[in-house]
């Protein structure tokens, strides 16, 4: 172990006992089982936003954007802006609607609405497969920025982050995770915005020096060309869409009070996530001016960690290293507990919790646990086996997915009493099928030139109409079998709960 | 787990029940205007088509705004790529527009829509029940 990564070693220890202090802390003041899934649904709007905000703040934020931004430019800028306006989208057409009807999960919503056993099994299947797409690049972010930060060895960082993320989440479940995510967003806000402003004004003393190459493509928000233009809105329709039908983002809601205390949550957000989203941009810039040796020896998915260093010497970039590496460990450590979180509560509902029908009152909390091992531990296994999947791909993919799956059934869902079980399962099959084939053509290296590249490339601008007109047009043809229930639902889900539930 | 104490401070204390999904009913209460849109009668339907649409229209007009504004940037610099070129103190504008001034603006475009969208909701409750006598109505869920 060098001197150098002591800083890094410390802030990661750090961290990680931080992050269990608060989750045994949570524990003492969590005792059922409605505190294990939902905080009892007792989040205020501030610590529920913050706590979204730090669960929603992934390693791609944290460390990826700033090194997409410096290598491609002003088009990575829809990353932030859609990952961002994405819960302007929730907030309009999901919501309070979503917090209203009761549902914990994606599953357990699509059943209310559509009453259909069948639908339920296929939106489980999509939250386990959506939030394992997501868990894979934490994993692996967290295993290579271990490596930068400590020169520790690739495996270390994911089984440190699997491990704390397990002790975590199946010790206090719900609410001590929301302590804890709500702690790692002011964390993650402090590590990227206070190194960014040093590192300013280390530039403005240095004379303001301008880049080696000025060029105006560096400012181009949209990539070349027609299979570019195409992209680009590609990409924006995803993000849009895909944020209301990540699992890890549906579950917070559940935790608020009520439906007006969501819309506001949600409000919060995005005021949260655009004040971070204002510094990644702060580094690709400076790591214009000051990283060409980061870009030469392709270490720009690191860009955040390696800066400080690239433009100060001594102590002072040590521990400017040290923060901004206790920054991208709680981004592991809080994406990977939301989503854990997500994908237990659904495993534990339809599968666990059925092995362990006879175990009585502390079941649900067991079967919870149980889940969480198996939630974890599939990731955890496929980042360790298959190295290098993409982290941006996979992530991109996860989106691609959801928009094209979930967006469409959550949206119609909630407007549009015409929804029958069979359009929502035709649409589903139709969009996870489509947006979800592309992208592991894409992935798994087959990948073609000009248009059919970009269509495989950038699913969504196809993938998410088709599940549209086909959920449309098959619940039109399968109008009789419409839930008689649908429209009793949506007054339930447009109504203030204050009208027809009154509160104390 | 025998320590456990009721939350709620006072004496009698509600008896346990097992958590395993959230209640998804809501009974409807009799008599009142809500309940003529909980019971499908013409009334009720008409307001809640009434609600549904403008609930929907609001957000329809939000979400045209952040597309409109938003979806016409890519396509404006595809027209003209000059536009990349333009700059303010020394910062291109494009960074200016997608870094900084869409975070300020996505949020008051939210924030707008809360303060709208609860205003409709106070407008069809005083529709459904304008003795506006809400602490009146029937508790309708019990233990």
């Amino acid at each position: 172990m060098q001197t150098a990564h002591v800083p890094g070693l410390i802030a990661v220890v750090g961290v990680t006992l931080v992050t269990l202090a608060i989750g045994i802390w949570g524990l003492r003041i969590s005792r059922t089982t409605s505190d294990f899934f939902v905080a009892s649904r007792t989040v205020g709007p501030r610590l529920n936003a913050s706590a979204i905000g730090g669960e929603y703040l992934s390693a791609a934020s944290f460390l990826g954007i700033a090194g997409l931004l410096l290598v491609g430019g002003a088009d990575m800028l829809w990353y932030p802006v859609g990952w961002t306006a994405g819960y302007l989208v929730l907030l309009v057409l999901v919501a309070a609607p979503l917090r209203r009807s009761g549902a914990y999960t994606l599953p357990d919503f699509a059943q209310a609405r559509l009453s259909s056993k069948a639908v339920r099994t296929a939106c489980s299947v999509l939250v386990v497969g959506i939030g394992w797409l997501y868990l894979i690049p934490q994993f692996e972010g967290a295993g290579f920025t271990l490596r930068a930060a400590i020169g520790a060895p690739e495996w270390a960082g994911p089984v440190i982050v699997a491990a704390v993320v397990l002790a975590n989440v199946s010790s206090g479940g719900m609410r001590s995770v929301t302590f804890v995510q709500a702690f790692q967003y002011w964390l993650k806000l402090t590590a990227i915005l206070f190194p960014a402003a040093v590192l300013v004004v280390v530039w403005l003393g240095d004379g303001r020096p301008a880049g080696p190459i000025s060029g105006d493509d560096w400012s181009m928000p949209v990539a070349s060309g027609a299979t570019g233009l195409y992209a680009t809105y590609s990409l924006i329709l995803a993000l849009f869409l895909g944020t209301m039908g990540l699992p890890h983002v549906v579950v917070r809601f559940y935790t608020n009070p009520d439906g007006r205390g969501a819309r506001r949550t949600t409000v919060a957000v995005l005021a949260l996530l655009g004040l971070f989203y204002l510094w990644p941009p702060v580094y690709a810039a400076l790591g214009r001016v000051y990283g060409d040796r980061i870009l030469a020896e392709g270490r720009h998915n690191v860009l955040v960690l390696e800066l400080p260093r690239a433009m100060i010497d001594g102590i002072g970039a040590e521990l400017l290293t040290g923060l901004v590496t206790a920054g991208a460990f709680a981004a592991f450590l809080s994406t990977s507990s939301g989503l854990a979180i997500a994908v237990s509560g659904v495993i534990s509902q339809d599968v666990t919790g059925r092995w362990l029908r006879g175990y009585g009152e502390r079941r649900g909390v067991a079967a919870f646990r149980l889940a969480a091992v198996v939630s974890v531990g599939v990731p955890l296994v496929v980042s360790l086996v298959a190295q290098n999947i993409g982290v941006a791909e996979s992530v991109g993919l996860a989106f691609a997915v959801a928009a094209s799956t979930f967006g469409p059934l959550l949206v119609l869902g909630i407007w549009w009493r015409g929804l029958t079980a069979a359009g929502a399962l035709a649409g589903l099959a139709a969009g996870g099928v489509g947006a979800g084939g592309a992208a592991i053509l894409s992935i798994a290296g087959i990948s073609a030139t000009g248009w059919g590249g970009a269509l495989l490339g950038q699913p969504a601008a196809w993938s998410v109409p088709l599940a549209v007109v086909v959920m449309v047009v098959v619940s039109r043809l399968t109008a009789h079998r419409a839930p008689a229930h649908a429209r009793q639902f949506l007054v339930r889900l447009h109504t203030p709960e204050w009208l027809d539930l009154p509160t104390r | 787990m025998s320590e456990d104490r009721p939350r709620t401070g006072s004496g009698d204390r509600p008896a346990r029940v097992r958590v395993t999904a959230p209640p998804r009913t809501t009974p409807p209460v009799a008599g009142t205007r809500i309940g003529d849109v909980h019971d499908q009668t013409p009334m009720g339907d008409l307001y809640l088509r009434s609600l549904l649409r403008e609930q929907g229209a609001l957000a329809a007009r939000v979400l045209l705004v952040a597309f409109g504004l938003l979806g016409a940037v890519p396509l404006a610099y595809h027209l003209a790529p000059g536009l990349a070129g333009h700059q303010v103190f020394g910062i291109g504008v494009t960074w200016i527009v997608l870094g900084v001034l869409v975070h300020p603006f996505l949020t008051w475009l939210g924030w707008r829509y809360v303060r709208r969208v609860e205003r409709n909701e106070l407008f069809f409750a005083d529709l459904v029940s304008p003795d506006g006598d809400q602490d009146e109505a029937q508790p309708t869920r019990e233990g």
